[in-house]
């Protein structure tokens, strides 16, 4: 969000640049600390490995997928959370942001006792000749687990921002309940939904443990990149910091694609006189919501 | 009546029944709170009365009175709802959005820009049709807006203060663009501003605190106002109180002699009514100015302040128009008590 301004006062007290400029050489010294350890000659064949494509393409495979599940899901449960009210809405709330903070080695277990071979709903799959945990599928599970929140939050942000005046306006037009989502909500939040589903990918292409937990490390079936980083990291520790660093890189272009600038285009007609989006934001801020990430 | 409506909302002390002949255009006024979007938004469907009934020639809006409740989604209203800020959909044209409402009607796409295009030639509008609305000023945009909402070819057209987010310039260009689309036309309109409804408007209801306080064709509304609000903005001194065979007395006792005029209003001594009178029939002295027929009130001056080339003199709830020298030579300041006359032939006296 920090983006100077061309001009003008910024009213930031100069002391917190220096604050936050330690905080981004946190993040950006470990990364310089990698690269420097790169073993540049030997770099393309180190990931151009039969076991480090398999484990990439697998990655990219199951990551697009799980991010998938999670607009199938996550924007029904965004809608629900942002615009109707029920009883326990902010205890479904809490739920589905709970994969946020919690260990994913946690998450792997809790999928294990559902989709396992002797879990709550695996016992029933099982009967019918499906196999979920220590499958391709289980890695999908996994990543769409701890990825689901990340498009919740920042599409529900997105809702709220955008207010529901619009479709009540649509609805007075004439239109139904489902033409005022095709063609009026989901287009107004566009924005918010694309920078979601990219946060979710990316963490599904950063998911470790509850893939590990809940899917194993088989190769080419449920060893994801990171797990194959993990693997070659005892072994190999040249093939491990290549690797990373294509991870890096995938994650960087990615959310870079879609970071460019805050307020994409299309994101709304600022009304004359009016900032119905800051009182909706305000709103939000005061219903205490974590906020959402755009 | 083709058009009727009759809400309570408990939570808001919202009670309000109205109802439209074809063709017939109603201003709602009244002051921040008293519900006029209440009612808008209750016709629409987008809020839901605790009880009441609403039909439009013959379609039942809702019912929530009695055992089995009816309740149509707004979608099935016909109840186009117009704001004060345009709310054009961001990511479509001007032509796409005037044309959303034919297309969620179901007619094909080509048809429904030939209906969008000729709307939008109606608000004088052709022009901007490839536009987004980010492009467009605020006055285009509500224009556009109107011919949306005019697109979806609505049984009862609400306007919800159109006018109340444009500029000086813009205001009046749609003001005379609504006063064409209006004609013949089924609406609601609710506004601050009584040329709106001297202009666009058959009758006016005034809405104070959830309820009707005064209705009326527009004219005798703002002739002969009923209430304090109307008589706010048609500009006049108003005090209610009982008809005497001379005028009116107040509740607080003091006579007020006026001319009533019986053959528009035979009513006797003992009714409720009210008398009226403009700022400008006041004259203001600082003795006590006796003589026979007149008015004259001892009032502590409030406020003054300039109205076109008068001066307004506010005294506990009454206003006086006179010229700067006249404020100078009587030395007028807040805080002076001064007598204000009105001779009781400028004085209108008619039943509430």
């Amino acid at each position: 969000m920090g983006q100077a301004r061309a001009s003008g006062y910024d009213g930031i007290p100069r002391w917190i640049y220096g604050i936050a400029a330690a905080g981004g050489l946190f993040v950006l010294l470990p990364l310089a600390a990698m690269a420097a350890r790169v073993n540049w000659p030997q770099f393309i064949p180190l990931v151009t490995s039969d076991s480090s494509l398999t484990a990439l393409g697998l990655s990219l495979r199951t990551s697009a997928a799980s991010t998938a599940l999670c607009i199938v899901f996550g924007v029904p449960l965004a809608l629900v959370l942002a615009r109707s009210t029920f009883p326990g809405q902010r205890l479904l709330r809490a739920f589905v942001l709970l994969p946020l903070v919690l260990p994913p080695v946690v998450g792997g277990i809790a999928l294990l006792y559902t989709f396992g071979r002797q879990g709550l709903l695996g016992r029933s799959l099982e009967v019918a000749g499906i196999q979920i945990a220590f499958s391709t599928t289980a890695v999908v599970l996994a990543q769409t687990f701890v990825a689901l929140p990340f498009l919740v939050v920042s599409l529900e942000g997105a809702l709220r921002t955008a207010g529901g005046r619009y479709e009540a306006v649509a609805a007075t037009l004439g239109a139904r309940p489902t033409t005022v989502l095709r063609r009026v909500t989901v287009p107004l939040v566009l924005p918010g939904l694309a920078s979601g589903a990219v946060l979710s990918f990316a963490r599904s292409l950063g998911e470790f443990g509850a893939t590990l937990t809940f899917a194993g490390s088989l190769q080419g079936v449920t060893r994801t990149l990171p797990l194959e980083i993990y693997l070659q990291r005892e072994t190999d520790a040249d093939a491990a910091v290549a690797l990373s660093l294509v991870l890096v890189a995938v994650a960087v272009t990615v959310v870079g694609l879609t970071y460019r600038r805050p307020g994409t285009p299309g994101r709304r007609s600022a009304p004359a006189g009016a900032d119905p989006a800051g009182a909706d934001l305000r709103r939000a801020a005061a219903g205490g919501r974590p906020d959402g990430n755009r | 009546m083709s058009f009727h409506v009759q809400a309570t909302l408990g939570t808001r002390g919202f009670d309000v029944g109205l109802g439209l002949a074809p063709g017939e255009t109603v201003a709602v006024l009244g002051p921040n709170g008293a519900g006029k979007s209440t009612l808008l938004n209750v016709i629409a469907g987008l809020l839901r009365p605790d009880s009441g009934r609403a039909e439009i020639d013959g379609k039942v809006l809702f019912d929530l009175d009695g055992g089995a409740s009816t309740w149509t989604a707004p979608h099935h209203r016909g109840t186009a709802l117009l704001a004060q800020e345009p709310l054009l959909f961001p990511h479509l044209s001007a032509l796409e959005n005037v044309a959303f409402g034919p297309r969620s009607a179901g007619i094909r796409r080509k048809t429904a820009r030939e209906s969008a295009r000729k709307w939008l030639a109606a608000v004088d509008a052709g022009e901007l049709e490839a536009r987004r609305p980010a492009e467009l000023s605020g006055g285009q945009a509500q224009r556009v807006a109107v011919a949306r909402a005019l697109a979806a070819n609505p049984e009862v057209l609400l306007l919800d203060e159109p006018m109340a987010a444009l500029d000086i310039h813009a205001a009046p260009l749609l003001r005379r663009l609504l006063k064409k689309v209006l004609a013949g036309r089924r609406a609601i309109i609710i506004t601050h501003d009584v040329l709106d409804a001297l202009m666009l408007a058959d009758r006016v209801i005034i809405l104070e605190a959830g309820r009707i306080t005064e209705e009326g064709p527009t004219q005798e509304v703002l002739q002969r106002p009923r209430s304090r609000f109307a008589a706010g903005l048609a500009g006049l001194n108003l005090f209610p109180g009982t008809l005497t065979s001379t005028g009116i007395r107040t509740a607080e006792g003091l006579e007020v002699a006026g001319h009533q005029d019986e053959e528009v209003f035979p009513a006797g001594a003992g009714q409720p009514g009210v008398a009226a009178f403009p700022p400008s029939a006041v004259s203001v002295f600082l003795t006590d100015a006796h003589g026979s027929p007149r008015n004259s009130f001892a009032v502590t001056v409030t406020d003054l302040e300039q109205h076109g080339d008068q001066i307004r003199v506010r005294a506990d709830g009454m206003s006086a128009d006179i010229t700067p020298a006249a404020s100078a030579d009587l030395g007028l300041a807040p805080g002076m008590t001064v007598y204000f006359v009105i001779k009781a032939a400028a004085v209108a006296v008619y039943p509430a």
